[in-house]
């Protein structure tokens, strides 16, 4: 069996209805997790994959009720866990399309080891972290992405724990495609949703998504309507990284450092920016754009890095190809009679 | 009487067992000595029987007590169940391996020392204020010292070796002379010298001329008066070949695979004494074999229900610590009743504990060690040879009642080594169940088979059958989220009747020796050997007792009730402090006795005569 996301021949056109399943959805009003079951919904018909061949696999948190409201098979299984769930059947069944749904404290508190191992082995399914720097199903206790010194119940006197960056971790971790965007930007969240779906090998989006009941505005000082031209980033392939509600802001390589320059002052041209190549075999723009943040820089959104690697199924099914070639295909009674016998009359 | 050509004449004794220990440094190669003594045995037609005895430090300093690696080999002319009580001959190395040993050599023993190692610096690094070889303190033993170090060297004179690769050959020189001393061929070693060191010539050589330089110093050295020779055992007529405990299991489910028309799917993290399942199962990548090193024990377990959820034979292989890490996810097999199998290799526990050294203190963590009502079946095999069928039988429980099953087997029983007569491959049970397909009306994921219990196994790529399992509670039937309490009741009760209900499907719990009597002595897993023995003994000196092993931890046998009130007493031995035991009283109301030993050893026979001796003394039961 191989990867195969390439539409089947003759198979009756989905729609976004056919996704939806009978579960009523219980997320609280106003969540951001609505956008990005919406999204998921609407761009599964794309892929042109039988929806039995769709497989949801989720951990514990808000994001791991995911699985039920999509209408194709699904596993809410337990907190941190969903990577590896995924990466057994994945390696079972390389014919089946495989999401994991995840969130920040599920996929890097406590199912940190295994997010970084899922990525490095390449495995072609995608995962979604639904990021709201905070513990939502467990009403609010600071999570891995939380901000340094935010008070939470768990935390009265604020969090002395640094935050992480995903993505660099997810870039470090040898992820072949790695990607950000935000619950809010309904279009370019399905945009992103769609290119992970169809990348072959291990995906990383992180959606950027806000709890509206445990920490609200998680993301706000750069995702609301004002002041998002200014905030973020939108990374195209091939273009130079420009932003700005008058598109007259830059990035500008200055040695090492990445620097914010005015596009027409002090000499600068679009020509100075760097030029985004999100297909670079090696990581040091994508590390670069990882580690840029409000409110030192504008926010990246889109495809950081994407890079062709064989994935891990790949890999085996070659090996078993090549034993078989080597030694014949398995036969049990000389396995069974392997190194010295002798016989008893 | 004989005479060779060239030697002194000798006496040839005939014994029916021997059992030997070899002992030495953990880099002296003690264990590939043991190993090849085995298979030499096992081909000559020998029942055998052998316990490695290793250190979990891979080298610790070289000459140092903790650093003492040993091998014993029972081989004999008729049926043997366990390694040997005792050593009839120890082979050591230097002081350590003397000294560390010394204590199971029953007095009168033999022991064939390397005289070369037994200098001031190992005589102190083994702690001994004197020479042993000169104070008189092994009056009670025949002490055969030999110079192997020296003699081996001379052996190997010309090859272009330096002294510390010269100096890894003198295992085979005491190989080749305890070859010669029971009079054993030298070619199964001789072949396997030359497919093992085939590329590299000149170590391949210097282990055939270390081999046969030990067998030329026993047959022409005036140090031995006595070659022993111990007969073919009578075993049932078939195709035999040396297994251990590890290896059966690993072909068992590869077997168990074939047999239930899937693929296997093996997820592990490295554990002693569990890997070995992990390095063969890797290496049958022909048949299709998939096997996973996960990052942790945990992943490996994630894994495993990942892949029985999209239909393979899925399992996973562990020993003590790493088992506790599983049990979350086991768990969540149980709740969403899909068909795996973990192995657990048993080691002493708790915690680390004794990583190398044998223990069954992990049936309570087995049968109770998950968060709510979370029954497993459990299974265990008794000897490296039933290892295979018990793989069989615990995929079988595991398909048949889609549910997670836990396959018990231990240090010793999985490093143990035994003949084995290879069974015909179509002799074994068919064990397939067929996949969910679509039917009339609604899917329901958690409809349930009257006869079985289990639930439909509907795996992704099924059209139609497209639905949600978790961790969540489920509604009896349709299989929905539910945390209505009535419901909650109902389906741990249906989980609970499920996996009782397996005690129907399994075989009865047999006795041997007396039917009915004043004891019985009930055991499980690897102290099986011990246990048979022992019972045999008592039989023969006409004492009213059986022996009956428990293959299936959970459910028990139906019949398990009605043989224990067939004994006026019952004896549990169990390398714990009473856990079977515990849970036979609690099952039965049965005022069992238990005998608890964890010495990181298999019983000797001889204490659980004894146990049996006093028990029956004490009940006032006379000869």
């Amino acid at each position: 069996m191989t990867d195969q996301i390439a539409p089947v021949e003759g198979l009756i056109k989905l729609s976004r209805k056919d996704f939806v399943s009978e579960a009523e959805v219980r997320w609280c009003p106003g969540c951001g997790d609505y956008s990005i079951l919406a999204q998921a919904q609407k761009v599964m018909p794309d892929f042109g994959v039988p929806k039995e061949n769709i497989v949801f696999v989720s951990g514990i948190g808000c994001s791991g009720r995911f699985p039920y409201y999509m209408n194709t098979y699904g596993f809410h299984s337990i907190h941190g866990r969903a990577p590896t769930l995924a990466t057994g059947l994945k390696i079972a069944r390389p014919d089946l399309m495989v999401w994991v749904a995840t969130g920040d404290g599920d996929a890097l508190s406590i199912g940190g080891n295994h997010f970084l191992h899922s990525m490095r082995r390449n495995l072609d399914f995608t995962m979604i972290m639904h990021n709201n720097r905070i513990y939502g199903l467990t009403k609010g206790q600071t999570s891995p992405t939380s901000e340094f010194g935010k008070r939470t119940k768990s935390t009265p006197m604020g969090s002395v724990d640094r935050p992480m960056m995903p993505l660099t971790l997810a870039i470090a971790a040898e992820a072949t495609f790695v990607a950000r965007t935000v619950d809010t930007t309904t279009e370019h969240l399905q945009h992103t949703l769609e290119a992970a779906g169809r990348h072959r090998g291990a995906s990383f989006i992180e959606v950027l998504q806000n709890c509206n009941i445990f920490n609200d505005g998680a993301w706000r000082e750069f995702t609301d309507r004002e002041f998002r031209d200014d905030r973020m980033l939108v990374l195209e392939h091939g273009k130079p990284l420009v932003f700005g509600k008058n598109r007259d802001k830059g990035i500008r390589l200055r040695g090492l450092h990445p620097e914010i320059v005015t596009i027409g002052e002090d000499g600068v041209s679009e020509a100075d920016l760097l030029v985004h190549d999100q297909y670079a075999e090696d990581p040091y723009l994508a590390l670069i754009l990882s580690r840029m943040f409000w409110p030192e820089f504008p926010v990246p959104v889109g495809v950081l890095r994407q890079v062709e690697r064989p994935t891990y199924s790949d890999l085996m099914d070659a090996q078993i190809e090549q034993a078989i070639a080597k030694s014949g295909p398995g036969d049990l009674r000389r396995a069974l009679q392997a190194g010295e016998t002798w016989t008893v009359e | 009487m004989t005479t060779t050509a060239e030697g002194p004449e000798r006496d040839v004794q005939e014994l029916d067992r021997v059992t030997i220990r070899f002992a030495g440094d953990s880099g002296d190669g003690m264990q590939l000595t043991g190993t090849q003594f085995t298979r030499t045995a096992a081909v000559f037609g020998n029942d055998i029987s052998t316990f490695p005895d290793y250190p979990a430090e891979i080298r610790a300093p070289a000459g140092s007590l903790p650093g003492v690696s040993g091998f014993q080999i029972s081989f004999s002319g008729s049926d043997i169940h366990t390694p040997g009580d005792a050593p009839d001959v120890l082979v050591a190395m230097n002081p350590a391996a003397l000294k560390a040993n010394l204590v199971d050599l029953p007095a009168g023993g033999a022991i064939i020392v390397n005289a070369d190692a037994f200098t001031p610096g190992n005589l102190s690094k083994a702690a001994y204020a004197a020479n042993p070889l000169t104070d008189g303190s092994l009056k009670a033993y025949k002490v055969f010292e030999v110079p192997v170090g020296t003699l081996n060297a001379a052996a190997l004179e010309g090859l272009e070796m330096t002294g510390k690769q010269v100096d890894l050959t003198k295992n085979f020189f005491v190989l080749g002379l305890v070859f010669w001393l029971y009079q054993r061929s030298m070619e199964p070693t001789l072949e396997w010298i030359t497919k093992k060191f085939g590329a590299r010539p000149v170590i391949a050589e210097s282990n055939r001329r270390a081999l046969k330089a030990g067998y030329a110093f026993g047959d022409t050295t005036e140090m031995f008066h006595t070659t022993y020779r111990v007969p073919k055992a009578q075993l049932p007529p078939g195709i035999y070949r040396n297994i251990t405990g590890n290896e059966a299991t690993a072909l068992g489910f590869l077997a168990a695979a074939q047999q239930a028309k899937r693929p296997l799917f093996y997820g592990s993290y490295p554990i002693t004494p569990a890997s070995d399942i992990l390095h063969q199962l890797a290496g049958l990548k022909n048949f299709g074999v998939k096997t996973f090193q996960a990052e942790d024990e945990i992943a490996a377990m994630g894994a495993t229900i990942g892949a029985a959820y999209g239909g393979a034979l899925a399992l996973t292989g562990t020993s003590g610590p790493g088992f506790a890490l599983k049990t979350e996810a086991m768990g969540l097999a149980v709740m969403t009743e899909l068909p795996v199998v973990v192995v657990n290799v048993q080691r002493a526990g708790p915690s680390t504990g004794l990583p190398t050294k044998v223990e069954q203190a992990d049936l309570f963590q087995a049968l109770y060690g998950r968060n709510g009502e979370s029954p497993m079946p459990v299974v265990a095999p008794a000897t490296p040879g039933e290892c295979f069928t018990m793989a069989i039988e615990a995929s079988r429980i595991a398909l048949k009642y889609m549910t997670p099953v836990t396959y018990l087997s231990d240090a010793s029983v999985a490093n143990g080594a035994e003949p084995w007569r290879i069974p015909d491959i179509d002799d074994l049970p068919d064990i397939s169940v067929p996949n969910a397909v679509k039917g009339e009306g609604r899917f329901l994921p958690y409809l349930r088979d009257p006869e079985t219990l289990s639930r439909p196994w509907a795996v992704p790529g099924t059209p139609g059958l497209e639905h949600r399992i978790g961790g969540l509670e489920k509604a009896d039937g349709t299989g929905m989220v539910s945390y209505d309490g009535e419901n909650h009741h109902r389906m741990v009760e249906l989980r609970a009747a499920k996996i009782a209900g397996i005690a129907k499907d399994i075989a009865p719990l047999e006795t041997f020796g007396r039917d009915t009597g004043e004891l019985l002595i009930l055991g499980w897993g690897s102290t099986y050997g011990a246990l048979r023995s022992a019972v045999e003994e008592l039989l023969a000196d006409g004492r009213s007792v059986a022996h009956a092993h428990l293959r299936h931890l959970n459910p028990f046998p139906a019949n398990t009730g009605d043989v224990l009130k067939r004994y006026r007493t019952v004896l549990v031995p169990e390398l714990n402090l009473g856990q079977l035991w515990f849970i036979l009283r609690g099952t039965y109301l049965v005022d069992a006795v238990a005998y608890g030993r964890v010495l990181g050893k298999p019983f000797r026979i001889a204490e659980i005569v004894a146990e049996a001796e006093r028990l029956l003394t004490e009940r006032g039961v006379t000869r």
